[in-house]
């Protein structure tokens, strides 16, 4: 049995029922958490990619930029288990990025710079509930952030807004990706507070 | 290879970790990267916390080596990316 | 006895406040009195663990700011959006009780055998494991030479003040006070770079003899930044990098 240390709290749960799921506290920082160096792909080089679908789609930086873009607000979680409010971000909807693409698959897998890959359900993509961001708080999105561009789930925990995006594959099966295949939740629901593997 | 960002860490911030995991003092071990052969100290290792599990690279390649995710109490073990560690 | 020191390094053992000292405004060091501590080493850490009454715990890593020898003590730097500083150096006082694990570390680590001369460059709280150091060598009476270069914002940044106004003889403390320098102050005042370490570090010859053991030995301890950029400027100047020993902190408010 541990000793209290008296007076210790750790951080503290705001009370903003509704907003903030279970478990978590509200910061005003944005904390830079990383596995890896920081990729710096040149705007040049980068593309990105819809792939295993009937056929693949692909697009460069210019083509990217002109698609039809929005900008939304909303607030992310971190399973590390805080929580941003009111997060602006602008991107392209993966409705209008899987517009138009004939597959049958049911999941995908993100994959990055860096190698970080994590997995999700298109149905979890799709209906407006997911974007390929490129700006965050009105200015391009750092390299430290996940620039040029990142996946945006604010629904899921925010590990699945996989920072450094480059492609989604497109697959029958749930592939864990990287912290999945380390016993983090295959789905992620911080409503349901789903942080791990059983949860 | 390039300089460590502002944040990163070394092997000297996993000491604990190790001495848990491998039961004895690890920072002076010798770790041989299994991508590009670089010889490091553990201590001499780029670490990276990001919170969800500690991430140890070659600092040479980045090559991942060792990954830790502690869960329910439970730490899990990753040393695929050594190509050895003594 | 030896078994007995193995298991307390790899448990939890409760630790008991005994005093809080101000360092500098952000800085403070605590004693801990830990039944069975079985001693350290120089430039060790110990881990620390905190317990919340709801059960919530969170650990950090923190060196050991005492000598061999001496009662075990931490010197802590409160960050602003830390969990665990803030707790150590503006709410904990005697009597509390915390969880140690420990001592940690055989690489960042300086006994008199490992001989010198010694090259100690410190940024901001990176002095701590180097403090342990001197007080290490003054306690054995070695006469091995010592240069410190001690980075830090300003004046009232400095930790160990008084301590390194007086060094024991053999050791030479260089202050580079990077934002903020009292009137008429004469020392260097900038972040350190190559000419610095040019102008501070022993020469690559120092020292007795020939041989794998031979020349200056360097310990560079602070943030990355400030490691990395010590690190490579010895590299330049000529330092093997087995000679060089380095330990990152995350990035502190520097």
């Amino acid at each position: 049995m541990s000793p209290i240390s008296r007076g210790f709290h750790g951080r503290r749960r705001e009370d903003a029922p509704g907003r903030v799921p279970p478990g978590q506290y509200v910061t005003r920082d944005f904390p830079v958490l990383s596995a890896g160096p920081t990729p710096h792909t040149a705007l040049d080089r980068w593309t990105f990619s819809i792939e295993g679908g009937h056929e693949p789609k692909r697009w460069t930086w210019q083509e990217f930029q002109a698609l039809p873009a929005e900008t939304v607000t909303v607030d992310i979680h971190c399973v590390t288990r805080w929580s941003k409010l009111d997060t602006a971000w602008t991107g392209v909807s993966l409705d209008v990025l899987l517009e138009g693409v004939e597959h049958d698959a049911a999941y995908v897998l993100a994959v990055c710079d860096g190698g970080y890959t994590t997995n999700l359900p298109v149905a979890d993509l799709t209906g407006g509930q997911a974007w390929v961001a490129f700006n965050y708080d009105g200015s391009p999105l750092r390299a430290e952030h996940g620039g040029p561009a990142r996946l945006l789930v604010p629904h899921l925990y925010f590990w699945k807004s996989a920072k450094w995006v480059r492609a989604l594959r497109l697959r029958d099966r749930d592939e864990p990706g990287f912290w999945e295949n380390y016993g983090y939740h295959i789905y992620g629901d911080p409503w349901r507070e789903q942080r791990y593997a059983g949860d | 290879m390039e300089p460590l960002e502002n944040g990163v860490l070394d092997g000297n911030a996993i000491g604990g970790l190790m001495l848990e995991v491998f039961g004895t003092e690890m920072t002076a071990a010798v770790s041989t990267c299994g991508g590009c052969g670089a010889i490091s100290q553990v201590a001499e290792l780029a670490v990276y916390l990001p919170g969800l599990g500690t991430v140890v690279r070659c600092r040479h390649c980045d090559r991942v080596l060792m990954v830790f995710v502690r869960a329910r109490g439970v730490t899990c073990v990753d040393l695929w990316g050594l190509a050895s560690l003594a | 006895m030896a078994g007995t020191a193995v298991r307390g390094r790899l448990t939890w053992q409760t630790a008991t406040v005994g005093s809080v000292v101000s360092e500098t405004a952000r800085v403070r060091t605590l004693s801990l009195s830990v039944p069975d501590w079985a001693g350290h080493r120089a430039g060790q850490h110990v881990d620390v663990r905190l317990t919340a009454e709801d059960g919530y715990q969170a650990e950090r890593a923190y060196s050991i700011a005492s000598a061999p020898g001496e009662p075990l003590s931490i010197t802590v730097e409160r960050l602003d959006d830390g969990e665990v500083s803030p707790y150590l150096t503006d709410e904990a006082r005697a009597g509390d009780q915390m969880e140690v694990r420990g001592p940690i570390g055989g690489y960042f680590v300086w006994d008199a055998l490992d001989g010198g001369p010694l090259l100690l460059l410190a940024g901001g709280s990176g002095i701590v494991p180097l403090r342990s150091m001197l007080r290490h060598r003054e306690r054995l009476g070695s006469t091995v030479p010592v240069r410190l270069l001690y980075s830090s914002r300003s004046w009232a940044d400095v930790i160990y003040r008084s301590e390194l106004d007086q060094p024991s003889d053999g050791v030479a403390v260089i202050h580079t006070l990077t934002r903020q320098q009292p009137p008429g102050w004469t020392g260097y005042a900038r972040r350190v770079d190559q000419r610095m370490i040019s102008e501070v570090a022993w020469p690559v010859d120092a020292g007795p003899g020939a041989g794998p053991g031979a020349g200056p030995l360097a310990y560079a301890c602070g943030p990355t930044s400030f490691v990395e950029t010590v690190a490579s400027a010895l590299v330049a100047f000529g330092y093997q990098t087995r000679r060089i020993r380095t330990e990152r902190f995350g990035a502190s408010g520097q």
